[in-house]
């Protein structure tokens, strides 16, 4: 395992009020090494949260994170700049244009985490290692001396992207990474990432809602909602037998390529408030189409669901199938 | 380095206005340095059989009441007017920004100590303020510099706390911390530069300020003393005399006075385009 978070919670105090906003609850997963692990939800679901705190750029308010067997979630996100595992995780994000210095050129960008964290046989050689990172991204050696004003949305990404590798870190994570792009550009720079892994054998955490590409890009798939996981598995068991009416609701939102139409589930109701959520009633319950009475008692937990191995969903429909539990 | 210099021939070329604004900050600095050396004149030499004289082609701006040449006076205090200016803004912007960015940035107890103190400052009349710490420190030309700064440090703090305030969760902030950049080093190289833009129109207003605000202190007695060149003494002594009929004794240097206030007001907008990184093509 490269990556084991374990119960990982992030309250954030609800601004002249009472209570928290519970962002993220209790959210245990793990990522091999090697591994691409998705993780899909709506908005405002704790995705971003998720991120951040596997980043370490915020402080978890409980659970541990453990990278490479250490356990860099008890070190403060302020002094974790300045320790070895910082190179180690990197991040691309979501919108090339917000998350590019506009006083840097291209080239310091890319340079910037290598004088900081590079060892010193790579600053000797910073101006190769930089043009070599373009390279692998990319990226033509005149674009380095540009602003990221004077680049195109898809060069500014792979900037992104090269700052990303430059400390070569074993996992990386992707918050959107091609949600800001236009659609022709979006399928060159996934590409790029899924031919960036392979050669460079880093662990990939890709956080969308666009189904389609986790399907591409990932083996194993993590599904939020509210907070919580509410099924995980590999990717293909996740998207072929969905067990969580959640995630089947999802999928049906996405839009079948050629194929027959797709039942449409519609979800009704509004979702629970994030703001201090009764821990004996389910997340889902009041736009579940399938809720019944014992979701309003108790809080369903992850259990094994179908055949597939490590498939799990946190539903009591898998404990007690009722009759409509197929759809 | 020749980047910045061909941005720098480009901003001055596309805005008529920041050329002329450029061009008069090359006549006032000039005249600073070089105007005791180009006055025709002794600022200091009384000559009273000759005063009170309107311009004539010996003394193109006329003389004063002890018959000194108003236009050598006018071009020596170039320099002492700008050095204060230059001096006051320079102490505000610095402690300002310091001050302002890290309440923008790192907030909480820090943030609510450095508003509350600006606060309090822009409580008082500002240029009363100015007059006080004058009147209290000692009247010397450090002290005329120090309260100009002083008066001028909330406007400063605000602007740099809003601006970073506004960049603290800006995507780069966080990719500069991936890099391994510690909170003074993301605040100092990767925030603050993107703020300069917008402060570098204040520094361009103040500096005309700093000018008005320091004139205005030897205008009532406080600051620079006579015989000392300086334009706003220049312009409390003609003014006795306006009503007299002897007018170029107040007007030219409170000419010159005008002329540099506008030149700053003018110049706001080139530098700004100068330091912006974004307006380069």
């Amino acid at each position: 395992m490269i990556l084991d978070v374990r119960a990982l919670t992030r309250r954030f105090p609800v601004r002249g009020g009472h209570g928290a906003v519970h962002a993220v609850d209790d959210v245990t997963f793990a990522i091999g090494h090697g591994e691409s692990v998705g993780l899909v939800g709506e908005s405002g679901c704790g995705k971003s949260t998720v991120v951040r705190l596997v980043t370490r750029l915020d402080d978890p308010t409980d659970g541990r994170i453990f990278f490479e067997g250490h356990d860099v979630g008890a070190i403060p996100a302020k002094r974790f700049a300045r320790t070895a595992a910082r190179g180690r995780i990197q991040m691309v994000f979501q919108d090339p244009a917000d998350s590019l210095n506009p006083r840097f050129t291209a080239f310091d960008t890319i340079a910037d985490p290598m004088r900081r964290l590079g060892e010193s046989a790579m600053r000797a050689r910073l101006r190769d290692r930089v043009h070599e990172v373009a390279d692998l991204c990319g990226l033509p050696a005149e674009l380095l001396g540009r602003y990221p004003h004077q680049l195109s949305g898809g060069q500014q990404q792979r900037v992104g992207i090269a700052r990303a590798i430059a400390l070569e870190p074993r996992l990386l994570v992707l918050d959107e990474p091609t949600s800001a792009l236009d659609v022709s550009v979006q399928a060159v720079i996934l590409h790029l990432l899924a031919d960036l892994r392979q050669r460079l054998g880093m662990s990939y955490l890709f956080v969308s809602h666009d189904l389609n590409v986790v399907r591409m890009l990932t083996d194993r798939v993590l599904v939020m909602y509210l907070g919580r996981i509410v099924e995980q598995g590999p990717a293909d068991v996740v998207f072929e037998q969905p067990a969580h009416p959640y995630t089947r609701a999802l999928l049906s939102a996405v839009p079948a390529d050629g194929g027959g139409p797709r039942s449409r589930i519609c979800l009704t109701g509004e979702p629970r408030s994030p703001i201090d959520p009764s821990p004996t009633v389910c997340r889902f319950h009041g736009r579940c189409p399938e809720g019944f009475e014992r979701c309003e008692r108790e809080m369903p937990v992850l259990r094994a669901a179908g055949a597939g191995r490590d498939h799990e969903a946190a539903c009591h429909l898998l404990d007690a199938p009722v009759g409509s539990a197929v759809s | 380095m020749t980047g910045f210099l061909r941005h720098a021939r480009y901003v001055v070329t596309e805005n008529p206005v920041t050329l002329v604004a450029f061009g008069l900050l090359l006549f006032l600095v000039v005249l600073a340095f070089i105007g005791p050396t180009i006055a025709p004149h002794d600022p200091l030499a009384t000559d009273t059989a000759r005063k009170l004289e309107p311009p004539t082609r010996a003394h193109w701006f006329g003389t004063d009441q002890l018959g000194r040449d108003i236009l050598s006076r006018v071009v020596v205090a170039t320099r002492l007017d700008l050095a204060i200016a230059l001096g006051a803004v320079a102490l505000s912007f610095a402690a300002g920004s310091l001050l302002g960015s890290c309440a923008g940035y790192f907030g909480g107890w820090t943030d609510r100590l450095v508003t509350r103190v600006m606060d309090t400052i822009m409580a008082f009349p500002l240029f009363v303020l100015a007059m006080g710490i004058v009147a209290a420190l000692g009247n010397t030309l450090a002290n005329i510099v120090y309260a100009t700064a002083v008066i001028n440090v909330p406007f400063y703090a605000r602007m740099a706390r809003a601006e970073v305030n506004v960049r603290r969760d800006a995507g780069f902030v966080h990719a500069a911390r991936l890099a391994g950049n510690g909170p003074a080093r993301v605040l100092a190289v990767h925030v603050f530069p993107n703020c300069l833009p917008p402060m570098m129109v204040q520094v361009s207003l103040n500096l005309g300020w700093a000018i008005l605000n320091a004139a205005a202190l030897s205008f009532i007695g406080l600051g620079v003393r006579p015989p000392t060149p300086e334009w706003g003494i220049m312009v409390a002594e003609g003014a006795a005399f306006m009503v007299s009929g002897e007018w170029w004794i107040a007007l030219f240097p409170g000419l010159m006075l005008m002329l540099a206030v506008f030149c700053f007001n003018l110049l706001g907008d080139g530098l700004r385009d100068l330091i912006d990184p974004r307006r380069r093509t």
